[in-house]
């Protein structure tokens, strides 16, 4: 299976495509070096079995150590709560890809705009298609997929990966950002 | 459509009948493939069939019948059914004869042959793990390929896209053949369009907001995961009383679902064009009754004109009439223009998270109060209304997030304090149950005291002390100029 294809096959990305995130350090780079970025958390993430934990417990570990505000997509929220985080802003991912796109827009919170988009747990093809909205017309954006599938219109994503090759990976994430 | 394949591999059919929209291309060849002759009856979908609408129809019967050829064109509807009935009267015996699904041996051995190369899997819209599914398969537990049936959309996508060339959907439909059988549902017949008398009746109600909306389910079965969810949210609507309509596939998809009881959704509520009813209204056709509906609320209540006058009109539904169209297996252009239908006549229309994939969302923003201001027909002046209808074109990504979603964007600049606290009542109760918190944007919605819902006054006056909330006006609502009444320098 090639790594850097669209995951799903129906969704041809562009000319312009994807970094690919080789090793974990890439990704901490980025979040690192933003100034304000944002985690879009999507309800796949509620769903999805990583070892013995769901991937939101993976995700909301990078949120709180590298402080980064979280965006809650669809019904998300409710599997926040129950996991003692209040924090999320609840958005819808259509409206969060739109708002993104608007380079005055201050976030959830009215703070600043963001500078870093950090995609997770949305379906495959409505990411895409959001990101795609973004690779055209959010310019001053980054953005980020921590999907274990390969987003071409992304700035970074990582390759298709196997559930083991991914866990891996978002573990030495979490671990730098604490670092 | 999609699911027409289900259908003919089921072998279930003893003959099929196609008119002239949602027809797969491959029908005929996939009918061939399990002896189920063909009718095409349009002639814009000949399917390559002899025309024989002139020939006796006996003489088409025994062809059909004795298997000489495949099907056949026949433009005349009445020697149509004559032919469908007579043929399929002299085949149905051999044909409950026939063995078209895979027994469980042959759906384990065609799983051994997959090589778990996912191309299956990236090739199926609704990402199904069916590589998983043929793992276990091949090992001789086929529970969870049978499981698949439910959420799968019956493309065949996942067959073309097998190296090993194995018939997926065969395999899917072949293991579901339990529940396939057990398949037999009582639905509302499509009634065709909502009378004046009826709109006389429950106009007034909706268009001050004490009927909280009309929310009309309609499109293709394309859902991302299964029909249940659209039956789950047309129940969840019916019983908090709104007005609910359904069409075309999706009505049928509401009819299929059953309660704890075993009742359909059209078992348990009434019929009527009422708060609390589900009405069938028809085929995916027959959407336009729906938005006929709210043109004749128009022409009932405010007596705008009805030709030449979509400006008016579609202004008067936007700010006034609560009507919502949900779209949840929304993935076809068809299913696009449809609903374009709506949202330009002033209804806003929620698409699953496929309809994301037609990149023209109509999205507002909440956030720019400049947005949201309208004249005041009665003085002329520009009152700020909040936000509603936030969107006119939005793709949710789950059943949860569309029914939230549904509830708020009902509420219209209309609504009267005792109709505004309604439609409030149940966003925040959704927002409460599927998202676990009171709505951050509720002062957004409260215009004067008297819309805030009495069971939530204390929780919401608190939420607007801190937000610095004032009180605005309820206008006599237009975007357009020219529908307000007072001259200028009067």
């Amino acid at each position: 299976m090639p790594l850097a294809d669209s995951w799903q096959t129906a969704e041809v990305g562009g000319p312009k495509k994807a970094s690919v995130i080789v090793k974990p350090e890439v990704a901490d780079a980025m979040i690192k070096r933003a100034k304000r970025p944002v985690l879009i958390i999507g309800h796949l993430a509620a769903e999805i079995d990583l070892d013995d934990k769901k991937m939101i417990d993976y995700l909301l570990d990078l949120a709180k150590k590298g402080n980064i505000p979280v965006i809650a997509t669809a019904h998300t929220n409710q599997y926040l709560i129950k996991r003692g985080y209040h924090k999320a802003g609840i958005l819808p991912a259509v409206e969060t890809g739109h708002r993104l796109c608007d380079p005055a827009w201050k976030g959830i919170d009215g703070k600043e705009p963001y500078d870093l988009a950090i995609f997770a747990g949305l379906p495959y093809y409505m990411e895409w298609t959001i990101l795609s909205g973004l690779k055209h017309f959010a310019t001053h954006l980054k953005t980020i997929t921590l999907d274990n599938t390969y987003q071409p219109n992304a700035s970074w994503s990582f390759p298709n990966l196997s559930v083991k090759d991914w866990l891996e990976n978002l573990k030495a994430i979490i671990g730098n950002a604490e670092g | 459509m999609s699911w027409q394949l289900r259908y003919i591999r089921s072998g279930i059919p003893d003959l099929i009948v196609v008119d002239e929209q949602c027809i797969r291309a491959d029908v005929l060849s996939e009918a061939g493939q399990v002896g189920i002759p063909v009718i095409a009856t349009s002639e814009k979908n000949c399917l390559g069939l002899t025309d024989r609408t002139r020939d006796p129809a006996d003489e088409i019967v025994a062809d059909i019948a004795g298997g000489t050829v495949a099907g056949a064109l026949i433009l005349d509807p009445d020697k149509v059914g004559e032919v469908a009935v007579k043929t399929v009267c002299l085949t149905a015996s051999q044909h409950k004869k026939r063995q078209v699904l895979l027994a469980v041996e042959a759906i384990i051995e065609q799983a051994k042959t997959c090589t778990q190369c996912k191309m299956c899997r990236r090739a199926c819209p609704n990402d199904l793990h069916i590589p998983d599914a043929m793992k276990a398969a091949g090992k001789g537990r086929t529970g969870m390929i049978a499981e698949m049936y439910d959420e799968c959309i019956g493309c065949g996508r996942c067959e073309q896209a097998c190296p090993q060339k194995i018939p997926v959907h065969t395999l899917i439909v072949s293991a579901a053949s339990g529940q396939i059988r057990s398949e037999k549902f009582l639905m509302r017949t499509g009634r065709g369009a909502i009378q004046d008398l009826e709109i006389r009746n429950v106009g007034g109600p909706i268009v001050l907001g004490e009927i909280p909306g009309i929310v009309a389910f309609v499109g293709c079965s394309n859902y991302p995961k299964g029909g249940k969810e659209v039956a789950e949210m047309c129940t969840e609507f019916s019983q908090r009383r709104y007005i609910v309509c359904t069409s075309g596939c999706t009505a049928m998809s509401i009819g299929m679902y059953r309660n704890g009881e075993g009742k359909s959704p059209y078992e348990v509520s009434p019929g009527e064009f009422d708060a609390g009813g589900i009405v069938n209204v028809g085929s995916c056709v027959a959407n336009a009754h729906i938005a006929g509906a709210a043109i004749k609320i128009a022409s009932i209540f405010a007596r705008r004109n009805l030709r030449g006058n979509y400006e008016e009109i579609a202004d008067y539904v936007y700010n006034r009439v609560g009507a919502v169209g949900v779209a949840w297996g929304a993935m076809s252009q068809k299913a696009a223009a449809i609903a374009s239908g709506f949202w330009r006549l002033g209804i806003p229309v929620v698409v699953g998270p496929h309809g994301t994939k037609y990149r023209r969302m109509l999205l507002g923003r909440a956030d720019r109060k400049e947005d949201w201001y309208v004249h005041d027909r009665r003085t002329g002046e520009k009152v700020y209304t909040g936000p509603v209808p936030e969107h006119l074109f939005f793709a949710a990504e789950t059943k949860e997030e569309a029914m939230v979603m549904v509830a708020k964007l009902c509420m219209r600049p209309n609504d009267t304090s005792k109709g505004r606290a309604i439609k409030l009542t149940h966003y925040i109760d959704l927002h409460k149950r599927y998202f676990g918190t009171t709505p951050s944007d509720v002062p957004l919605f409260v215009r004067t005291m008297s819309d805030i819902p009495v069971t939530m006054k204390k929780e919401i006056q608190e939420i607007l002390k801190k937000q610095d909330w004032k009180e605005t006006v309820i206008p006599d609502p237009s975007m357009l100029k020219s529908q307000v009444r007072k001259k200028e320098g009067a």
